[in-house]
């Protein structure tokens, strides 16, 4: 994506003055480079200074909170307390992720999350991908009603309470299927990839077709290796909101332990230490904790700590698929 | 991407152009070939306008078996719960069994919700959700154009990949993790709180601000984590539209004279303006929806005048402490101010002559 617009030659004089088109011969010339992009004019310095800082300064500001939390993470827990941490620890130590390692709960809730998040990337690709392709199909009788009937789940939702009532009902509050079944499907994932297979050439398929190919295996074997880019940022925003959901743990699954998540013991330890905060100044950030192993930590750095556990792990994938991401996101924006 | 001059929404949008699988022709006979395509297709679309007949049903069973369950699980799962509005009529005590046991009140509950104690504490927290929606969309549209708009004028495109790259991290940071440093960030300075430090560093204020006690600032708050959030995120749009710009028409502008700054305002800004319309419609729908984390993690009791918006009610007044019956009157007028905000963005979509949202 972005390609700027400079290196390549355009086609077609469209909006171009007449005396241009006049002589559109000697436009057709090697492609003229403009003035303004090529010397180094007063403006242009000043402006590309300027413009060079202030993103610079937006990259920092991005940046430095995350830097922050790291930094708190590798220092000593004792220290930390002292406040003070730039982007760099100041008394290196790694206690605070063996602490976090030790934790049953913490350790425990790792393993949750990449299982729910596993599952749930596998099943969704596969019934919204499958689903995808039944209303790619321009012949199917039902195509219409049926994208209507995803279409409005976009903006109809029954609500928090009555969601979790048809959980409790059908039986599934504190098991691991409140974490899957729910979100097999989601309707905008779900018209990214209609699109997408849309625009494969009908010859694709219809030659697979001449060749004997069943419907399953024409979606399985033809249309979806063709469309692995969409599948990969699919899966991406799949992945990363099953990993970063805290909600459908604590409304359904927070009466087991074991189906605890990471999110949402952060979210635990956060809401904790906020009421601690809010009632009594700092006292909960000061307050040492001793960790199984003896070791002995801070909540601020054990936070700190966790929050790295809990972000890495996206944060290693995305950059992999931005080139993907502007499809993606532009085919759902819009019913298409 | 291709270079067709952004004349409609779809190629604002790229919906078309940018979904073709990579092909390495030139670009020309791939727009007449795509163009070709088109007719085709549109001629087929015509002749052959799926009607429902026995034969069509038995030809198309596999189709039929991949799509039919699902649909039923979708109807299940999302339309079915509305089974739990009947709440809203009744008495609801979780004790006493299933819905079928409870006791009917008609429309007490709504009346409880609006009007009395209640109905205050319900006003400010529709106000409160509408203020800080609103202010994050305003604040997240302006920065996000005119992080665009910068990130256009980045001619060096190692460095400008890796500014995106790092404007988008924060988008995949769950929100938990974004309150988690919000709230670190907002602090005293002697508990890490680096927004006060700068502040009196650069002479500001004198005493640190107690951003997260104080109420006025709460939607303030919100509105700049939602843009910290999501502002590399928020110019991939708008990024995309630049790009489809027809550059005949900078170039055009240059012959008569034109400067970085008036390409930008009358050649950038109108070329992007059908996606700038169609975004804000499209989360004018969302407006009741948005903003749940950031309030319900940060907002404590001191400012929860501020803080506490709809969702958050419906969670902590309805959820955690048993009021069922009055958190699904504000589910269902939550939902149908959304289905309203939508209709109504849908008829001014197509009033504008846009793609329809629905």
């Amino acid at each position: 994506m972005s390609t700027t617009p400079v290196a390549k030659p355009v086609a077609a004089p469209v909006a171009k003055p007449l005396a241009k088109l006049v002589t559109k011969p000697l436009v057709r010339r090697p492609p003229r480079r403009r003035p303004s992009r090529r010397r180094w004019t007063t403006e242009r310095v000043v402006f590309t200074t300027l413009n060079t800082t202030f993103l610079l300064a937006l990259a920092a500001l991005m940046l430095y909170p995350l830097l922050n939390t790291l930094a708190i993470s590798l220092n000593d827990g004792m220290d930390a307390v002292r406040g003070g941490i730039g982007i760099w620890p100041r008394v290196f130590s790694l206690q605070n992720y063996e602490v976090v390692l030790n934790m049953d709960t913490i350790y425990q809730a790792f393993f949750m999350s990449v299982l729910k998040t596993v599952v749930v990337v596998a099943t969704n690709l596969f019934f919204t991908s499958m689903l995808a392709y039944a209303l790619s199909r321009r012949e199917f009788i039902f195509r219409r009603p049926i994208t209507m009937v995803f279409v409005l789940t976009m903006y109809f939702d029954a609500g928090l309470i009555p969601n979790y009532l048809l959980i409790r009902d059908l039986g599934m509050l504190n098991t691991f299927h409140a974490y899957w079944v729910p979100v097999i499907i989601s309707a905008f994932n779900l018209i990214v990839l209609r699109t997408y297979m849309k625009s494969i050439p009908d010859e694709v398929t219809e030659s697979a077709r001449i060749d004997g190919a069943g419907e399953f295996r024409t979606w399985w074997q033809i249309v979806m290796p063709l469309c692995r880019p969409a599948l990969a940022v699919v899966g991406l925003f799949v992945a990363v909101g099953s990993w970063n959901a805290w909600l459908d743990t604590l409304l359904y699954n927070s009466g087991e332990q074991w189906l605890s998540t990471l999110q949402y013991e952060l979210q635990k330890l956060l809401s904790s230490s906020m009421n601690a905060g809010a009632n009594s100044g700092n006292l909960a950030n000061n307050a040492a904790t001793v960790g199984s192993g003896g070791q002995l930590t801070t909540p601020i750095a054990l936070r700190s700590a966790i929050t790295m556990v809990a972000a890495v792990p996206i944060l290693l994938v995305y950059p992999f698929l931005q080139k993907h991401f502007v499809s993606g996101l532009m085919i759902g924006s819009v019913k298409g | 991407m291709t270079h067709a001059p952004v004349s409609n929404l779809v190629t604002a949008t790229g919906l078309e152009p940018a979904v073709e699988p990579a092909s390495s022709s030139g670009s020309t006979d791939r727009k007449a070939r795509k163009n070709a395509e088109k007719a085709r297709k549109k001629k087929l679309a015509k002749d052959s306008k799926p009607k429902i007949t026995w034969n069509a049903v038995r030809a198309q069973r596999a189709l039929l078996f991949m799509a039919v369950p699902l649909l039923l699980y979708q109807i299940l799962f999302k339309y079915v719960p509305v089974y739990g509005w009947a709440i809203a009529f009744q008495d609801y005590k979780p004790g006493r069994g299933g819905i079928f046991n409870q006791e009917w009140v008609g429309f007490e509950n709504f009346v409880d919700l609006f009007t009395g104690v209640n109905g205050e504490r319900f006003r400010r927290v529709v106000v409160n959700t509408l203020g800080q929606s609103l202010l994050t969309l305003v604040v997240g549209t302006v920065g996000a154009i005119a992080l665009a708009l910068l990130l256009n004028e980045v001619k060096n495109l190692p460095f400008k990949r890796v500014l995106q790259n790092i404007t988008y991290m924060p988008h995949f940071l769950s929100w938990v993790i974004v309150a988690s440093l919000a709230s670190v960030a907002l602090s005293l300075p002697s508990s890490g709180g680096f927004i006060n430090q700068a502040l009196m560093s650069l002479g500001i204020v004198q005493e640190p601000v107690m951003f997260l006690t104080e109420p006025n600032h709460f939607w303030g708050i919100v509105a700049g984590t939602s843009l910290w959030k999501e502002l590399g995120w928020n110019t991939i749009l708008y990024l995309a539209a630049i790009t489809a710009i027809d550059p005949a028409q900078y170039e055009a502008a240059e012959v008569d004279g034109a400067g970085r700054y008036r390409k930008m305002w009358n050649i950038t800004l109108p070329g992007i303006r059908p996606t700038i319309v169609v975004l804000l419609i499209i989360n004018c729908g969302w407006i009741l929806t948005t903003n749940f984390e950031l309030p319900y993690f940060l907002g404590n009791g001191l400012i929860a005048e501020r803080a506490e918006t709809i969702d958050v009610f419906v969670l902590r007044y309805g959820y955690q402490l048993g009021n069922y019956s009055l958190a699904v009157v504000a589910g269902i007028f939550k939902t149908i101010v959304a289905i309203i905000l939508v209709g109504a963005a849908n008829q001014a979509a197509k009033r504008l002559n846009q793609e329809t949202l629905v």
